[in-house]
């Protein structure tokens, strides 16, 4: 069994530390660890998504990767979303009007991924958003409203740019 | 047309006190999920909690010589290994049970002692101080198993001669049930009745399926030695039913035993049984004073959480020459997998089939045999639709094969079969009653949305240029809301029958209505506060609606079989009415008016005064001294509602495909949903449940099945394997609502949850036989998967050149 490492990085906004067995999840280090129980894990292998953050502003899935992994970097995780006055994201709002969840389990990881797209495409069409959404998976909605909300979150976050 | 049709957003003006009812108001449980702090099983932080992994048998069928967990005890971190018969002394096997004539009910330890029955079941658990030292354990357990003959084919498991899974039942066999009525003679192949000008002969296959909600499995449970209470929390969707089964089989009082559901991600109807692992973890917390986590990783769930469907039906329609059914026949056969789910019984889904088949029309004789077999895969259970959607699958794939070979027009078909708004409350020929259903107006609304005229117009144009383009209908009714009358499963461990609500005032005037059934996703939280705050009128965030604890609930067993909106809301009315009769009396005490004309009216002027709900509270818990002579003080209701039957609800399906030539991919033109779910509550919400309902249900018809090999391993066990609906798979549904209220349901409301994967499966299938009428292909099983299809084109293409 390795020795546990000293691990140290941010996490939205702030720095976090502890130590972790290299064997360890980042997603078990950030929601047992860290106490950040929004990212949720939904297979372990990389394929639902539910597990989905911003690993140095880009989208990764934390249940393929190690907490010593995260050294250094700059996380963010859906409770870093909102604003520290607690005014939601367009995102947020945007699936609130929408209906884009109904258990909600996948939503942390839907969110971060939206975020992640919309970053990257601000005016994303119908089948970009299905395309770019496909690497999340959720078993309730049927997507309808999560399209919706990208759409109007979309639309709003590039008005008020 | 738009999606933005079917999802638009809500109404930015809050929707008028009273008239909460209807309106699409956006969800109040939603902002705590949306900001990463919901409260799933496994987010729940007990004392310093011990983790659970589970030692899974990799055979499917053989005899545990022996196990030695010595070694895994000595690992670090580890505190307990418990095999079989060590938990045997603490917890009873599970049976479910049933009245059921012929049923065999089965035993199934949480751990095996004797034997393994598929690959998955768990034979020890290992309890550590972490999750991972639990798993490095498992691998120190070394077992000797003797292989047994195994079962994978329901048709082989079924032969008399077949390795029996259990020696108690005396074969695989384990319930048979057959079914007449009207004039007809039992049994296939017969002689036509005279009058049919065709009879329509088809074997039909529906594959086995997962459920895979995205949150996994997930149990927390504690004990106090001190007052001798357990509590689990549970990814359940039916806490009082996991209450009761954990009483039975922990031997507990059930007063000491207490369920929690808080957040639950997905349920479909899996989180419904109660598992080996619930009382694997429940005793171990127990035993070793404690508290015991366990949660499911997504191959563990793959390999043992119920799965469903996976049936054989012969099915015979006899029709005479205008297309008017005479007789209906099915022989179905269910593969349940190696035990009777519990406490539902491996019943539910064999006999809904066939309880459900003649669907919304006028059949008068019928025949039905329901055999349910058990082979070496994991147990089937309850998922969305049971039974439905293979019946409903099975007979619109009849209609549709009648109409082809009678030249008659599908919609039309199905429209000169359909029982008629004058024959409503109809009796069907299994003894459900239909208290009223629209399907005409469903198919009317279904054709017109999807643009049926012109469809089949432009179908004539591109089939001249070799394009697949084709056009497939749905129909069918299904019983919501059942009351005791019509029992999820005759003798089962808990009744379904009933549901309950209390509704509390505070002095302070804030309301709490609290419920049995319990949310894991459909919007309970707020829809049921839309009907309580409606009955007090009183604005939505006055109302706290409490759900998912059994010491805070009245008895209710959880959400199951579309029953959430009519038996929470019926109870929910039914308190929340008995709650506003006594505040108008003691309001009009208050104000010294007559009894009759008394009212709580928020911020009111009456005579000069207002009088608020929290004066009608604070008297109300005041004493006798405020309050009419002989009123108990106190404001609060306790109420139990029983529809007695169920209502009826109904939908239609049409969409329209076209088939890729050479690829074999199916692309979804347009899909529409026509439905009748009564009383709407909150337009998002139903809107919600089709959309995921009919993806759901599409999975089932293009991708999804659950695969073991010939020695009985799980083939599908990651989501690489199982493939399950990305956004990019799917089309924008389009749902069409009628809103006929339920003349029986208390709220007028009907069950719309399962809705979606019943009507999709059978709807597609016409479609895509549609699509390929010019090949003659008509596809007969479910999936129907590229390679399906590649097969069964090519049969029929002609040689090239």
């Amino acid at each position: 069994m390795a020795e546990p490492r000293k691990v140290r990085f941010k996490i939205n906004g702030a720095i976090r530390e502890g130590t972790a067995e290299p064997r360890k999840l980042l997603v078990d280090f950030i929601r047992d660890d860290l106490g950040l129980t929004g990212t949720h894990i939904g297979c372990e292998h990389g394929i639902c998504g539910a597990c989905t953050i911003l690993f140095n502003g880009e989208a990764a899935r934390s249940c393929l990767m190690l907490a010593v992994q995260a050294e250094g970097a700059d996380l963010t995780t859906v409770e870093g979303l909102a604003a520290a006055d607690g005014k939601l994201h367009p995102l947020q709002e945007a699936f609130w009007e929408h209906h884009a969840l109904q258990c909600g389990f996948c939503t942390p990881g839907m969110l971060m991924a939206a975020y992640d797209l919309l970053q990257i495409n601000p005016t994303p069409s119908e089948e970009d958003i299905r395309t770019g959404l496909s690497a999340v998976l959720c078993r309730c909605t049927g997507y309808q409203g999560i399209v919706e909300a990208v759409k109007a979150a979309a639309e709003r976050m590039r008005s008020t740019s | 047309m738009s999606a933005a049709d079917s999802s638009r957003a809500p109404d930015p003006a809050p929707a008028a006190i009273g008239k909460l009812v209807g309106a699409r108001i956006r969800r109040v449980e939603d902002r705590r999920l949306l900001t990463g702090r919901g409260s799933y099983t496994d987010d729940y932080r007990s004392g310093i909690p011990l983790y659970a992994a589970f030692f899974r048998s990799q055979d499917a069928h053989a005899r545990i010589v022996s196990i030695d967990v010595s070694a895994a005890r000595a690992m670090p971190g580890i505190v307990a290994v418990v095999t079989g018969a060590e938990l045997a002394r603490v917890a009873k096997p599970m049976r479910a049970r049933s009245t059921m004539p012929g049923y065999r009910s089965t035993s199934q330890p949480a751990l095996a002692i004797e034997k393994v029955r598929f690959v998955g079941e768990a034979m020890a658990v290992v309890v550590a101080t972490s999750r991972y030292l639990a798993e490095d354990a498992l691998e120190k357990i070394a077992v000797e198993l003797e292989p047994l003959a195994a079962l994978f084919d329901l048709e082989a498991a079924a032969k008399t001669e077949a390795p029996r899974l259990h020696d108690e039942a005396g074969g695989n066999v384990l319930v048979s049930r057959e079914f007449a009525r009207g004039e007809i003679t039992p049994g296939l192949d017969r002689a036509a009745p005279a009058a049919a000008a065709l009879t329509i002969r088809e074997r039909f296959r529906f594959q086995r399926h997962a459920a895979v909600c995205i949150e996994p499995r997930s149990y927390v449970a504690e004990y106090n030695s001190g007052t001798g209470e357990l509590v689990l929390h549970s990814a359940t969707q039916c806490p009082g039913v996991v209450r009761t089964a954990l009483a039975e089989t922990l031997d507990m009082p059930e007063h000491q035993v207490r369920v929690i559901a808080t957040d639950v991600g997905g349920g479909f109807g899996a989180k419904s049984s109660v598992y080996p692992e619930e009382v694997t973890v429940a005793a171990l917390a127990r035993m070793l004073e404690r508290p015991v986590k366990w949660t499911s990783d997504r191959r563990e769930d793959l390999m043992t959480t119920s799965q469903a469907w996976d049936e054989v039906i012969d099915a015979e329609l006899a029709l005479d020459a205008d297309g008017t059914i005479l007789q209906l026949k099915a022989d179905v056969i269910a593969d349940i997998g190696a035990y009777s789910v519990y406490p539902w019984t491996l019943v539910i889904e064999p006999v809904q089939t066939v309880s459900f088949m003649p669907g919304p029309y006028r059949v008068s004789n019928y025949w039905a045999r329901a055999l349910a077999v058990a082979t070496c895969k994991a147990p089937t259970g309850p998922y969305r639709g049971v039974g439905r959607p293979v019946s409903t699958f099975v007979m619109e794939g009849l209609i549709d094969r009648a109409a082809r070979k009678l030249g008659i027009d599908p919609a039309e078909l199905r429209m000169r079969n359909f029982v008629r708004p004058d024959q409503f409350p109809y009796k069907t020929a299994t003894g459900i009653v239909w208290d009223q259903a629209p399907f005409e107006e469903l198919m009317l609304t279904a054709c017109a949305r999807l643009g049926y005229d012109e469809l089949r117009a432009e179908q004539q144009l591109v089939r001249a240029t070799g394009r697949y383009l084709g056009i497939g209908f749905a129909a069918y009714c299904e019983l919501t809301g059942i009351g005791s009358a019509t029992p999820a499963a005759p003798g089962m461990l808990v009744p379904s029958g009933t549901e309950a609500a209390t509704v509390r005032v505070d002095p302070s005037g804030t309301v709490t209505a609290i419920f049995g059934v319990a949310s894991h996703g459909q919007g309970l939280e707020t829809t049921l506060g839309q009907v309580v705050a409606d009955e007090l009128e009183i604005p939505l965030a006055a109302v706290k609606v409490a759900y998912g604890d059994t010491a805070s609930a009245p008895y209710g067993t959880g959400s199951y079989a579309s029953r959430g909106a009519v038996m929470g809301g019926g109870a929910g009315i039914l308190a929340a009415r008995a709650v506003r009769e006594k505040a108008d009396l003691i309001a009009a005490h208050l104000l010294e008016s007559d009894p009759r004309a008394g009212k709580i009216a928020e911020g009111e002027n009456r005579g000069g005064r207002r009088i608020s709900l929290r004066e009608i509270a604070q008297a109300a818990y005041s004493g006798t001294k405020r309050l009419p002579k002989g009123m108990e003080p106190g404001l609060e209701a306790t109420r139990f509602y029983d529809p007695y039957y169920g209502t009826a609800s109904a939908a239609v399906h049409a969409l329209a495909l076209e088939i890729d030539p050479e690829t074999y991919a199916i692309r979804i033109l347009r899909y529409v949903a026509a439905e009748d779910c009564g009383r709407v509550i909150n337009p998002l919400v139903v809107d919600g449940q089709i959309f995921g309902g009919v993806v759901q249900g599409l999975g089932a018809a293009l991708l999804e099945q659950v695969v073991y090999d010939d020695q009985g391993q799980l083939v599908t066990g990651s989501l690489m394997d199982y493939i399950v609906p990305s956004a990019a798979d799917v089309p924008t549904i389009i749902a069409e609502h009628l809103e006929n209220l339920s003349p029986t349901s208390l709220g007028g409301f009907r069950g719309v949850g399962e809705s979606g994967t019943i009507g999709a499966p059978a709807a597609v299938a016409n479609a895509i036989a549609d699509a390929l009428a010019p090949l003659g292909v008509v596809p007969n099983e479910i999936p129907i998967t590229p390679d399906w299809l590649f097969r069964a084109i090519n049969k029929c293409r002609p040689e090239p050149g």
